[in-house]
């Protein structure tokens, strides 16, 4: 049986992990409350730069763009640009688990023309750096202080390799924050620009947008709007990113701290008892020694 | 219909909305030319440069540093969608000083394979900033 001091000491050690959890705890949730923030601040944008492009989309020749562009079926199959967001951090309970399997079953499905890694995240540049995969670039500790600054860099990259033909498509794998107890890893192809959400954002534009005056001409507006999607197509998955990553820390901590506060009662009760066993076997001891005399 | 009295003008960047004001004149830094807008104006769609964008409520006028992006101007409304929005009060004197003396430099000693382009917008930039700085100073 362990003895009494052992007890004390392990509840000691777990209530001070405990206050870690739950320090942990409260900074997950004001950074979440930020990273909420700045995702609300860039809907505005975003939704506006859709409902533009959406308009245009309808009155230009959209096929001729670059960047809009699928690569013909004869040409040789050339790798996938994919882009895997993790976290910097741990602690996070699934949140880069589920990135990494996630982002190695596209890898497996790439099949031959293989893939070409963007990482983004020290979480994901520890698994993938390591395991002799081409890496294109990596982009770490960001997230500390996130910037649209960021995202222009990922969208140099992924249209640079894009428009040179050195890879066939690029593919964005983050986590989705759904609300604060749901992330969900999410794929989405980025380039080529899929003609569907082009013709998607005319629908909801249809009503609204009317006749414009352009200057310049429609058609050197959209090409010059078209990276700025781009961009924003990424500064999104980041801001999802970092806020999925706060929210998922968040109910891991509570977890913890919760598992702690059971930890500590069964600690205590079973400290109880084992005290109790000892004062009663002194007892016995004193009334056996009594009665011997 | 009749013409409306006001602007609202919405000056938004990819991380925040700078400006959302009710105005009555604004002047646009567009791609080809400097263009005023006044309520009413006939829809239009603009590509920026950088530059200095003002608008002006009562006898108030307000100055922002503006680059790239693109402006939607509907009779009773105005959109700028802009990669860097900076109102003159925000703008940090010191850091735009900086970064107009190392844009200069860079311009001055050239290097082979220097990128021109980015190097003077990069040198814009810096000039539009400390313009619009100086006329918060002012008034």
């Amino acid at each position: 049986m362990a003895s009494l001091l052992d007890i004390r000491r392990r509840i000691r050690a777990v209530k001070s992990t405990q206050q870690i959890t739950k320090a942990m705890k409260a900074i997950s949730a004001s950074r979440l409350r930020k990273a909420q923030d700045a995702m609300m601040g860039a809907r505005p944008f975003a939704s506006q730069m859709a409902r533009v492009l959406g308009g245009l989309a309808r009155q230009v020749d959209t096929s001729v763009h670059p960047l809009l562009t699928q690569r013909g079926p004869d040409a040789p199959e050339r790798p996938t640009l994919v882009i895997v967001v993790s976290a910097d951090k741990g602690l996070c309970g699934g949140f880069n688990t589920n990135i990494v399997k996630r982002a190695a079953e596209v890898i497996t499905d790439a099949g031959r023309a293989g893939v070409s890694l963007g990482l983004v995240g020290k979480k994901g540049r520890e698994f993938f750096g390591k395991r002799g995969f081409d890496v294109r670039f990596e982009l770490v500790n960001i997230f500390a202080n996130l910037k649209y600054a960021h995202a222009q860099a990922i969208a140099r990259e992924a249209v640079t390799a894009f428009t040179e033909g050195e890879v066939d498509s690029v593919h964005v794998i983050y986590n989705e924050f759904k609300n604060v107890l749901q992330q969900q890893v999410v794929v989405n192809q980025v380039l080529p620009i899929q003609p569907l959400v082009v013709g998607e954002m005319g629908d909801a534009a249809r009503e609204r947008l009317p006749d414009y005056l352009y200057e310049p001409d429609p058609t050197q507006i959209f090409a010059s709007l078209i990276p700025r999607h781009v961009e924003v197509q990424f500064y999104r998955a980041l801001l999802e990113s970092a806020a999925a990553e706060h929210a998922a820390r968040l109910t891991a901590m509570e977890a913890a701290t919760k598992n702690a506060t059971e930890m500590i009662d069964d600690l205590t009760l079973y400290m109880n008892k084992v005290r109790q066993a000892k004062i009663t076997g002194e007892i016995i001891e004193i009334v056996s020694g009594a009665e011997a005399i | 219909m009749p013409l409306p009295d006001h602007l609202t003008l919405e000056i938004v960047t990819p991380e925040r909305a700078v400006v959302s004001e009710q105005i009555d004149e604004v002047q646009i830094p567009g791609a080809e030319g400097s263009f005023g807008v006044l309520p009413g104006h006939t829809p239009l769609l603009a590509t920026l440069q950088v530059g200095e964008l003002w608008y002006r409520r009562g006898q108030e006028t307000s100055y922002v540093a503006v680059s790239f992006g693109f402006a939607e101007v509907q009779p009773d409304r105005v959109t700028i969608l802009a990669q860097i929005a900076e109102s003159a009060e925000e703008i940090d004197v010191t850091r735009a000083k900086d970064a107009e003396r190392r844009a200069k430099g860079r311009l001055d000693t050239p290097v082979l394979d220097m990128d021109f382009e980015r190097a003077r917008i990069a040198m814009l930039k810096s000039l539009i900033r400390l313009r619009v700085a100086s006329r918060a100073n002012r008034g």
